[in-house]
């Protein structure tokens, strides 16, 4: 076990796959000479050299597409997204074509094919590069998408992600990359996808998160411990398509209460997807009703203050727990 | 419908259309017997006497497939939509036609002649059509969307323009992979004006990748006459690939001799420079946009649609091509004609008759690792449906 930030640990299983597939190049803007916008691939250029490491103009239709026929062919693109929210100018090739491409030829093309990239709010950059894009990527059946937490998880899902057939969009943070945890040596070390991890036990309510919420919750979680004594379970999805059903509804069913935490958009957001899948399948388990803290309604504002307000923290998640508990804080 | 009477006004296999397949070749193609324009080119002084017949075969078979298609479509046989080719088959057989083990081919909506150039069968071809499981996609994908990759055939796409990034990542893969081939991204005249188009030329241009980007202009993009659509210079649309110092030519779509000679061009840039191309292909469709165009008379007048069909079909220009070289008789012509109709009607016949796809096909072959189940690290739920309609 090493620590290292969750930056590294991208680039580590980057630059695994690809000295240990010759079919994975990384292609994006400035992922090469220039290093990548937030380093991730830092090196990876000198390394690699040109055909593993493509800096791209500023085309992201063209590139991601380029990508999806690359996959048909056989081969296992990487495209880097310099933010995620650069991906809607490209809407079409990252989801229509990416999604549709495997059903409407009965199965006879596949598309090995990552997009990632960071796609958080939080960074006062304005509502355009804001953009946390995972509940639309989810909508599309044929795309699996992934936000990981930490460092461990993002290296394992990132080679998971490589290896796998399908499309996959694995959605990081730039608030993350320089967060650092320990990350298993094994160069086979994968997580697989859809597969949830419960970041800290508990048993009087489960949180269910996704992204940078889930280290906001665990630091709730603290908190409601000292404070209230509320012993809070955190589940981290990890994976939002394919989604670890069982693991959330075991935890359900032993706390009893549910609060679903996220930096998506409330409207149609990963979190309603939780929340309906509580009440269908494990209502009468429930205590109360499911409980959810999205990032407040509104494009993300630049106002650094105000965005703070914006994207839910952990005292918004105390104090919602409070109000699912009656104390009078 | 409409469409249906001119289709049948359209006995002019015997009248001469000289003077106008003439006029759109340049003077240097003349060989000095007055041989088709373009037919002295290597690639079709190559041609045996049966390769010829089986261009014309080539061609007859996707006219015949497509009317029957039309009929069958017109009794509610079909759903969606049909985007006919009719008038356009020198394009398909002239470019797919001279596939090599690494050349691929990517196309947009309207892609049943490029298909069967490809070799697939009118049988899976029509079954798809009817959404039967016997299809080309099982059913899945319907007229805009065939494939068939072990052909080198990635469909079958119905976004305008959105298969053109594909086209170029195929060619890229083929580079990457170091292949002497290419990948042939075909077009209308309306995807020109798309973004991704433009990307994709700009990195073609930019990395050297040998995809061959051929816009069939058919002059209208859906209801739209290209004059009202796009501007460009005026040597026509393709003269835009100067922007990405990529080579161009236009070629005459009625003559499959042209269609030919001009592509080899480019086809061994691609294989030879990894250098990409643009080819303008002019041509002409008899039909609407789709069957469902039904004002096609509307945004062009019937005697433009009578002038193709009766004086530049690229069927009736290459029969004319081969009587006069004695390679055709009107015996042979009448008898390939007969033939494809009947291969027409079989496969008609076998569609009608193939089941529909089974309703548990409607969650296969969304994920690989579904359809696969072993081979990949996924756990979870990767489908959301609370209850199945048929559980």
């Amino acid at each position: 076990m090493a620590i290292i930030t969750y930056r590294q640990a991208i680039k580590d299983a980057l630059a695994e796959e690809i000295t240990r597939d010759e079919s994975v190049f990384m292609m994006g803007e400035e992922v090469a000479q220039y290093n990548g916008a937030y380093k991730v691939t830092e090196g990876l250029w000198e390394r690699f050299g040109d055909k593993r490491l493509v800096d791209a103009p500023i085309s992201e239709a063209g590139f991601i597409g380029l990508g999806i026929g690359a996959a048909m062919m056989g081969l296992r693109p990487v495209i880097e997204m310099m933010f995620f929210s650069f991906v809607y100018v490209a809407w079409d090739q990252a989801v229509n074509n990416a999604s549709s491409i495997r059903y409407m030829s009965g199965g006879l093309i596949n598309i090995p094919l990552v997009i990632r990239g960071p796609a958080n709010g939080g960074t006062n950059v304005g509502a355009t590069h804001s953009h946390t894009p995972e509940n639309m990527v989810a909508n599309f059946p044929g795309l699996k998408v992934v936000a990981p937490c930490t460092a461990a998880d993002a290296k394992g899902l990132m080679k998971a992600a490589i290896r796998d057939n399908d499309p996959v969009f694995v959605m990081e943070s730039t608030i993350l990359y320089g967060e650092e945890s320990e990350v298993p040596d094994d160069p086979d070390f994968i997580i697989p996808l859809g597969k949830a991890d419960i970041k800290r036990a508990g048993t009087d309510l489960t949180i269910v998160g996704h992204g940078r919420s889930v280290l906001v919750a665990l630091k709730a979680a603290k908190e409601l411990k000292d404070k209230h004594g509320i012993d809070a379970e955190v589940v981290d999805l990890r994976s939002i398509r394919p989604l670890d059903e069982a693991t959330i509804l075991k935890s359900v069913k032993k706390t009893n209460r549910v609060l679903v935490v996220d930096e998506n958009k409330p409207y149609c957001g990963v979190g309603a997807q939780i929340s309906h899948l509580v009440q269908r399948k494990a209502f009468d388990y429930l205590d109360g009703p499911v409980h959810r803290l999205s990032a407040v309604d509104a494009p993300a504002i630049y106002s650094p203050p105000l965005e703070k307000i914006q994207l839910p923290s952990d005292r918004d998640i105390i104090r919602e727990v409070e109000l699912m508990f009656n104390i009078n804080a | 419908m409409t469409t249906k009477k001119t289709a049948k006004k359209t006995p002019a296999k015997k009248k001469p259309a000289a003077k106008s397949a003439e006029k759109s070749a340049p003077a240097a193609s003349r060989s000095s017997k007055a041989a088709a324009p373009y037919a002295d080119a290597p690639i079709n002084q190559a041609l045996t006497n049966d390769d010829k017949i089986a261009a014309l075969v080539s061609m007859v078979r996707i006219r015949k497939f497509e009317q029957a298609a039309l009929q069958a479509y017109q009794k509610g046989k079909m759903g969606g939509f049909l985007h006919l080719y009719i008038g356009q088959e020198a394009t398909a057989v002239g470019t797919v036609g001279q596939l090599g083990d690494d050349d691929h081919v990517i196309t947009a909506y309207r892609d049943h002649g490029h298909a069967l150039v490809v070799g697939m069968s009118m049988n899976e071809c029509m079954a798809e059509l009817y959404g039967k499981y016997t299809g080309c996609s099982k059913g899945k994908g319907g007229s805009m969307h065939y494939f068939a990759p072990d052909k080198n055939y990635w469909g079958g796409h119905g976004i305008v323009g959105g298969q053109i990034p594909l086209g170029l990542g195929i060619a890229y893969a083929l580079k990457y992979k170091g292949k002497k081939g290419c990948c042939f991204a075909f077009m209308g005249d309306g995807a020109v004006n798309q973004g991704p188009v433009h990307e994709a030329m700009n990195l073609a241009g930019l990395w050297d990748i040998p995809v061959i980007f051929v816009i069939e202009n058919n002059k209208y993009s859906m209801g739209t006459s290209q004059e009202r659509s796009s501007v460009y210079p005026k040597e026509g649309l393709a003269a835009r690939a100067d922007a990405y110092n990529i080579v161009w030519d236009q070629i005459s779509g009625e003559n499959l001799y042209e269609v030919r000679a001009k592509t080899r061009v480019a086809m061994e840039r691609a294989h030879n420079e990894s250098r990409p191309t643009v080819l303008e292909i002019a041509t002409y469709r008899y039909y609407g946009h789709s069957i469902a165009d039904a004002n096609h008379q509307k945004y062009r007048t019937k005697e433009e649609i009578l002038e193709y069909q009766q004086k530049r079909d690229p069927i009736m220009v290459w029969e004319r091509y081969l009587k006069e070289e004695g390679v055709l008789t009107d015996e042979q012509a009448k008898e390939i004609d007969k033939k494809a109709k009947e291969e027409a009607k079989d496969a008609v016949r076998f569609a009608e008759e193939s089941p529909f796809p089974p309703k548990e096909e409607i969650l296969r072959d969304v994920y690989h690792s579904v359809d696969n189940p072993g081979t990949h690290s996924n756990e979870g739920e990767i489908f959301f449906n609370d209850r199945l309609p048929w559980n």
